[in-house]
């Protein structure tokens, strides 16, 4: 084995990049537990968004369009969830399995002529002068824009639960949906809003797979990063900063992982695939989860 | 206005009404998908519904149909007491890969002795096997408060590395010159889980049906399936009543993984015949599926699979006859469960019309 084939800042740099689709769909889906809703639907709606925008990028011919495309197709599917289980009160633990199972399904049906053709290259988007830096530049400041974008969620998200007078409602309905209700406010409405938000940001993290990650259609290529998603909303105990902390962490496993079975360490490929996974539960197990949103996966009826 | 009444109790009718209408929407989405395909969506509902049971080929269909239920309801019973409990086990997929190779491990450590013993051992360790696998979850549940449904489903991936390298590995065939997958057990006596091939009976559909004996007695007369249902309906109920949360966890935990450890290997044993990269199809997945499909309950699976089953060897059917895209038939079994599920608001539910403006 050749450890020093790894170049240490070439590693952080794809970290970075590793960790922007599951930080996409984990922030969506933070934004849909806060408001009291659990969905367990994130890897359909990854894997749709993925394909929405894989097939929009080809036709259209923009990677902008694409992921726009993605957003959309993520967030109606999380509509369906959403009708589900707000309007007709279902399950939202058995509703989120079946959004992921038809999702796959669904993807697996659209992505059908889309098989081997490659995505065009989205190009970098080097922040000036900052990227010069040495070591900090290549690692924080060349990357293409959903990086940045990813980050951008993140802290927008923070300020909107922190600062903001719609963010204490969103908290408000997912503490205590009753309360909420009884002083007027909307909570099917809000917690319709905050779904489809959730849907629009896994649809993002999903076309990041299909259009800079692999960067192909193939079916089933979400390959659990929707739930490693919903392990680290958990892991984050409900907080934006940690969030990205949690997925820095297993992107860094992940591209670990990835730079070892190129390195030919002696351990077989397909035990160094188990890693994300086998970390996700280690973290899981250590982290004392922090307090749930009080109204967490219940369904909310008026009743009169 | 349209709004929603709570129902003092579920209603009767609508508890066994609403799968049947659930049933019959998907038909009507299916054919609209099916038309959106290209396809005659009349002929492709009656290729999938109607072909494999009463076409004149069905005398292959129907043993088929055994084939397909019998992983199914295995897998759904166990699920069911969880489901029931409010434990989560979404992971049969692994666990049925557990009971696969620990099972086929057994059997192939004997070839090519033959014995009316190995048979017997590798079935327990089959449910062993998947017993373990899901004990991971359940234990952690228990003892760190770590969330089921995430552990679960990532021991799916793990489960699968696993499978692999145990096909490419351990437990390749070593006559079979490098070719990935282990030695054909269907064909090695002591080890197959055939009883009849070509009437499509093995172990799995006897050990199927005694599940659904043994699940409905357990569930209907039994202090356990008591506290089962209790601890769903009332988790602080429960704790009043004597349950132990935890140990109701575990329980819950084994019976589903043990199940599923079996069901792996039937299959491992007979249909498939032998461990592959990809011999597992999905049944863990579809097992939730038909486990809620039939309410939960021990007969209703058993009818549940066997249309699960149904759309499974019609879908192979319109595949092959109406070059149908195997995705759709998954399409449509997500849309029977989102049916499903949509419907069941009339049962806890009644729907009353209202002028707009009366609060």
């Amino acid at each position: 084995m050749d450890l020093s084939a790894i170049n240490p800042i070439l590693l952080l740099a794809s970290l970075m990049v590793a960790a922007t689709p599951i930080l996409l769909a984990a922030i969506g889906e933070l934004v849909v537990e806060r408001a009291g809703v659990l969905n367990l639907g994130v890897e359909g709606m990854m894997i749709t968004g993925a394909v929405c925008g894989f097939i929009v990028t080809i036709n259209a011919g923009s990677p902008l369009l694409g992921f726009a495309g993605a957003a959309i197709g993520g967030a109606l599917l999380a509509l369906v969830f959403g009708v589900l289980t707000q309007v007709l009160l279902s399950n939202q633990v058995a509703t989120g399995l079946a959004l992921t199972l038809f999702g796959l399904g669904f993807a697996a049906l659209l992505g059908q002529g889309y098989i081997g053709i490659k995505a065009p290259v989205i190009p970098k988007w080097p922040v000036p002068v900052l990227s010069d830096i040495p070591v900090i530049g290549p690692i924080l400041f060349n990357h293409d824009p959903v990086v940045y974008l990813g980050i951008a969620i993140i802290a927008g998200v923070w300020a909107f639960l922190r600062y903001s007078r719609a963010g204490l409602i969103l908290r408000a309905v997912g503490e205590n949906h009753d309360a909420a209700h009884a002083l007027g406010y909307h909570v099917i409405r809000v917690r319709l809003l905050a779904i489809m938000f959730g849907g629009a940001c896994a649809g993002l993290g999903g076309a990041y797979l299909s259009l800079v990650r692999v960067p192909q259609w193939t079916e089933g290529l979400t390959a659990g990063a929707g739930w490693i998603a919903l392990a680290i909303v958990v892991f984050a105990s409900w907080r934006p900063w940690r969030l990205l902390l949690g997925a820095y962490l297993f992107g860094g496993v992940t591209v670990l992982q990835l730079n070892l079975q190129a390195a030919g360490m002696a351990i077989p490929v397909a035990y160094l695939s188990m890693a994300p996974y086998l970390a996700t539960i280690l973290v899981l197990v250590m982290m004392r989860a922090g307090r749930a949103p009080g109204s967490l996966a219940q369904s909310f009826h008026a009743s009169r | 206005m349209i709004r929603l009444e709570k129902r003092t109790a579920p209603s009767r009718f609508w508890t066994y009404a609403a799968p049947l209408l659930a049933v019959v929407l998907t038909m009507v989405c299916g054919a609209l998908l099916f038309a959106a395909l290209g396809k005659d969506p009349f002929e492709t509902i009656r290729t999938i519904f109607w072909d494999p049971l009463f076409s004149e080929f069905s005398w292959y269909y129907r043993p088929q149909l055994l084939i397909k239920a019998a992983p199914l309801v295995l897998i759904a019973i166990g699920l069911s007491f969880g489901f029931r409990a409010g434990v989560w086990n979404i992971g049969a997929e692994g666990q049925y890969i557990l009971g696969a190779i620990c099972g086929a491990a057994v059997g192939l450590a004997f070839y090519p002795t033959e014995s009316p013993f190995i048979f017997p051992l590798m079935v327990m360790a089959g449910a062993l096997g998947g017993w373990a696998w899901a004990m991971i979850p359940g234990f952690l549940r228990v003892r760190f408060g770590t969330n089921e449904i995430l552990v679960s489903l990532m021991l799916v991936y793990v489960a699968q590395s696993l499978l692999a390298s145990m096909a490419l590995g351990a437990l390749r065939n070593p006559d079979a010159s490098g070719f990935p997958g282990s030695r054909n057990l269907a064909r090695y006596p002591s080890a197959t889980s055939w009883i009849n091939e070509s009437a499509g009976l093995h172990w799995g559909v006897v050990f199927a049906l005694i599940a659904v004996i043994f699940a409905y007695i357990t569930l209907s007369r039994h202090i356990f399936g008591f506290h089962v249902r209790l601890s769903g309906q009332s988790p602080r109920a429960a704790r009043f009543a004597g349950v132990n949360p935890g140990l109701l966890v575990l329980i819950c935990m084994a019976i589903s993984g043990a199940l599923a450890g079996l069901a792996g290997l039937f299959e491992v044993a007979g249909p498939s015949g032998l461990i592959s990269i990809d011999f597992n199809a999905g049944y863990g997945f579809t097992a939730i599926i038909v486990a809620f499909l039939g309410r939960l309950h021990p007969v209703g699976i058993l009818l549940a699979a066997g249309l699960m089953a149904l759309t499974y060897i019609g879908g192979e059917i319109a595949q092959s006859n109406l070059r149908l895209p195997a995705a759709a038939i998954q399409v449509l079994q997500g849309m029977l469960l989102f049916f499903l599920l949509a419907v069941d608001v009339l049962t806890h539910y009644r729907i009353r019309l209202t002028a707009r403006g009366v609060a």
